[in-house]
């Protein structure tokens, strides 16, 4: 029944997988004909908008819509009352044995971060509800603000949830840490601190929905996971079967996408109205309320031998959740599962905290707490190689993880590491130093390496569903519902299946994003889909493959050992079948033109603040940056020359993707280095417009060269492992490297705005 | 709450629409909801990230910042009239397809648009002087480099047409 795949030395000799080519939606894309969640209509449709609060921390004490729906077109005005169930119960882990506050639809008697949704508006048009939205008078009683995530966690503070602002802790106790820190010859230390970054994704949060002959709520929005109908569906009182969620291609997302945002919005309006309803978030609600990246700090002490050879760590960290928990706790385990890098350590000591604040809460963003600590653990392996006076780059080499390797949370490390790989393919490229453009600037060569799993956590069960089959006229169809996030993740499952099948890529058709019609398939997070619905693809394929074989065997009476699948067709010893032939024959002799698979990812036990596991996540991915960058000695400005960036992708299934998602996170995580901050006074959240925030432009950014590394090792499908994530971890981290190797200090703290970097040239020049 | 509307004659993409709109009707907006082309997207509302980039008699104007009623005697060119008469993919969209210029599309028309008219005026830029060209509109998934490759195979391509 099953033939084997390829092995890896033969994926080399693939047709499709493994090839450059042109992803599928990019003609409709450029032809401006792909509809974006906010470029549909139904007519008849009603707009809807949240009313917000305009303070961090307050009591409600009263809210009114009269004057609201006295405006003409005004059609609904919902508060928390009107919600079927109002809470959305949070699943996290980390914590200390109490429940986790749920967060709110619509706040009913308390307010905790600047941009909490209080009312939902439904109207007409856009002129209507704007002018209602002015009108719902809601009264609050300010209350105090927590702002700072070290001071929340004092006993003194004010208390943004009942019960403490502990939200969520982790540790790990590896090896006897205070043991080799009283041995050891060299101990290093440091503080390091992260900011608060946004998504900014083009694309607005944004969406429609509609009632539709069955009773069913239909609902076709921008999100990483359709699979949130059954959030929908409780929030709004109806059985999970009776919401649909279509994601069509998203216009970003990059985990700002992957909590809900206006899916329970719509949910509401149209069952209230009746009607069609759709909400599009301004760029200002996304960049005000709109879930961030958790801002760190961090402190290191670090031990290591004279050789350099790593022997304990000592971090401890905490993290600012902003005002409810999302999915703190997860990325709060991520940073702590990443701490202490790459690199092996059999004394590793970590305690981890994350705090409730008024601050916007905190969530997914690419990386997921893999990235916050590579500032870090990259800066005290420089001050061990210093210490020791021994090359930072050797000291690397040597410390760095191997296959067989256990990581300090426990997991061993099955798939080969090719970190020493990945540092030389960087070195090799970066090119000689360039000469500074004037005796005012210095020019640095910067360097850092990461570790990013891919997968989602092992006790969350994970499994994706794919359905592959055949068309009476040969062409194949994919149905897998995965939401395509602008990565080509549709685009990769057509090639595994076009590979798999023996049939051109233009021939196969992938149906996606669709919670009603496409086989389930898990959200686009966690750089887990390629991953996840490519290996369901992958087996679906192959059972298809076989029963086609089947069916020629039925049609012609050739045996199966004499047949195999080619271009076009199946090859028997009397020549091609045309595959159109093959799925008659299968039909005429009862064997089946599809396959349903479903991959289940590995799985592991829970595990509740001690991070201590034999299976945590599924695989890693590594990498190395390498940069040039230049200094201005008189006014602090970093601009970078140059970039390398090299990771093992253990098969690269579209170079071309793996390129573009390289050179993407490459300039994102040059925005987090040098220019992104989303800014807070006292809770309220003062960065509402593009032209506050500071995105890097085509002006701002070097020249990006990857290095796509193929070790043949990775759990995915062919071998490959998760890119999406990775290689946004190391930039900050290289860039800080490469400022301290022009001036002499280093920057700690982020974004290296000219302040911070003036500060290291003073610190420099007095060295 | 009744508004006036005003009869305005757009002309996009060498076609004529006649709509009526009130008069802070954005051109954004009247393109993608009264004219119908929603190639055109909205990133920021606020003229920074230019996505929503047309053309108004070849010059690239952020349609966000434009009110329609002010476009009634310019010539509009959005993404869906980049494409050669007969349907393919003009040399700037043919470019990004073969440099692999585009990721989630969303920016795409906005850069599409800009680099149309920035070839007009500068027909073979050099490397740096391509990355100038698209230096005032943001993407956030490519990082650029092959946004600035497919300026200069544009030109290459445009060369080869003249």
């Amino acid at each position: 029944m099953t033939e084997t795949l390829p092995s890896t030395a033969d994926a080399r000799g693939t047709r499709v997988v493994n090839h450059g080519v042109k992803r599928q939606d990019s003609l409709e894309k450029l032809l401006g004909k792909t509809r974006y969640a906010g470029d549909f209509d139904v007519a008849g449709q009603l707009h809807a908008r949240l009313v917000r609060s305009p303070v961090p921390s307050a009591r409600i004490v009263s809210r009114d819509a009269t004057a609201a729906m006295d405006v003409p077109g005004v059609v609904a005005v919902l508060f928390g009352e009107d919600v079927p169930n109002n809470d959305i119960p949070t699943n996290t882990a980390g914590i200390k044995g109490r429940p986790l506050p749920p967060s709110w639809v619509l706040a009913v008697d308390r307010v905790r971060y600047h941009g909490e949704p209080v009312a939902l508006v439904v109207a007409e048009n856009t002129r209507a509800l704007a002018a209602a939205e002015a009108l719902v008078d809601v009264e609050y009683d300010v209350l105090p603000v927590v702002s700072d995530p070290e001071a929340a966690l004092e006993h003194d503070s004010s208390e943004v949830h009942e019960g403490g602002n502990l939200l969520s802790q982790w540790r790990i106790d590896r090896g006897d840490v205070d043991g080799a820190f009283a041995d050891a010859p060299i101990i290093v230390e440091g503080r390091y601190e992260a900011q608060v970054v946004d998504h900014a994704y083009l694309e607005p949060e944004t969406g429609i929905g509609w009632l539709d002959d069955e009773g069913v709520i239909n609902i076709r929005v921008s999100t990483q996971e359709i699979e949130h109908y059954r959030r929908i569906a409780r929030v709004v009182g109806l059985p999970d079967a009776k919401v649909r969620v279509q994601a069509p291609y998203l216009g970003g997302g990059f985990g700002g996408k992957e909590d809900m945002t206006v899916e329970p919005y719509i949910a509401l309006a149209v069952l209230r109205t009746g009607r069609p309803v759709k909400m599009v978030w301004s760029r200002q609600e996304s960049l005000t309320a709109r879930a961030k990246r958790h801002p760190v700090r961090m402190h290191y002490r670090t031990a290591a031998a004279a050789d350099g050879t790593l022997l304990a760590h000592d971090i401890q960290i905490v993290s600012d959740a902003g005002a409810y928990p999302l999915l703190s706790g997860f990325v709060l385990l991520y940073i702590t599962l990443n701490a202490a890098g790459p690199y092996r350590c059999d004394n590793v000591r970590v305690h981890s905290r994350a705090a409730y604040t008024n601050n916007t809460p905190g969530s997914a963003f690419r990386g997921f707490g893999g990235m916050q600590p590579v500032l870090a653990y990259e800066a005290q392996i420089d001050k061990v190689a210093d210490a020791a006076g021994l090359d930072r780059v050797e000291v690397r080499k040597a410390n760095a993880f191997e296959a067989g390797d256990r990581i300090p949370a426990g997991q061993r490390i099955d798939t080969a590491v090719w970190l020493p790989q990945c540092i030389d393919a960087v070195l090799d490229a970066i090119g000689p130093r360039p000469v500074p453009s004037s005796p005012e600037h210095r020019v640095g060569l910067g360097l850092a390496c990461n570790v990013q799993p891919y997968g989602r956590v092992a006790w969350m069960n994970d499994s994706a569903s794919a359905w592959v089959g055949c068309e009476r006229d040969g062409g194949v169809v994919v149905r897998c519902g995965v939401p395509d996030v602008g990565g080509g993740q549709v685009s990769s499952l057509a090639q595994i299946a076009a590979e798999v099948l023996h049939v051109p890529l233009e021939k196969v058709t992938v149906h996606f994003g669709d919670s009603a019609r496409t086989p389930l398939a898990g959200r686009t997070t966690a750089t887990r889909q390629l991953y996840m619905s490519g290996n369901a693809v992958l087996s679906a394929a192959e059972e298809l493959r076989a029963q086609l074989v089947q069916g020629v065997v039925k049609g012609t009476g050739h045996g199966a050992a004499d047949l195999t699948l080619a271009e076009g067709g199946v090859l028997t010893p009397d020549g091609v079948v045309p595959l159109a032939e093959v799925v008659a024959m299968c039909m005429a002799n009862g064997v089946a033109i599809n396959a349903m698979k479903t991959y289940f990812a590995p799985t592991g036990e829970p595990v509740r603040e001690l991070v201590d596991s034999e299976r945590i996540v599924p695989d890693f991915t590594f990498g190395a940056h390498a940069a040039y960058v230049e200094v201005d000695t008189r006014t602090g400005e970093v601009r970078p020359l140059r970039y390398v960036a090299a990771h093992d992708v253990g098969r690269a299934i579209n170079p071309l993707s793996v390129r573009g998602q390289i050179e993407g996170a490459v300039v994102q995580g040059l925005g987090y280095a040098l220019s992104e901050r989303i800014v807070y006074d006292e809770g309220v959240n003062l960065t509402g417009a593009f032209y506050q925030y500071a995105i890097p432009t085509a002006a701002d950014c070097p020249e990006i060269e990857v290095k796509i590394l193929e070790s043949g090792e990775g759990v995915g499908p062919f071998h490959a492992r998760g890119i999406g994530e990775p290689p946004i971890g190391p930039c900050a981290a290289t860039i800080a490297s490469a400022v301290e190797d022009a001036v002499g200090a280093r920057p700690t703290t982020l974004p290296m705005l000219a302040e911070t970097v003036l500060a290291c040239v003073d610190e420099g020049a007095a060295r | 709450m009744t508004e006036t509307r005003y009869d305005v004659r757009l002309h996009v993409n060498g076609t004529v629409h006649d709509v009526q709109v009130p008069a802070r009707r954005l051109l954004s907006d009247a393109l993608r909801h009264d004219v119908g082309l929603t190639g055109t997207h909205v990133g920021c509302e606020h003229g920074v990230c230019g996505a929503c980039t047309v053309l108004m008699d070849g010059r690239p104007v952020r349609s966000c910042l434009v009110l329609a009623v002010s476009a009634v005697d310019a010539e509009i060119t959005t993404v869906e009239g980049l494409a050669d008469a007969d349907g393919s993919l003009g040399p700037v969209q043919q470019a990004f397809k073969e440099c692999h210029g585009l990721q989630c599309g969303f920016c795409t028309p906005g850069f599409l648009t800009t680099i149309t008219a920035g070839l007009e005026e500068n027909p073979s830029p050099t490397p740096e002087e391509a990355r100038e060209m698209v230096a005032g509109n943001l993407c956030r998934c490519t990082g650029y480099q092959n946004i600035v490759a497919s300026v200069l195979r544009a030109a290459e391509l445009r060369g080869g047409d003249a």
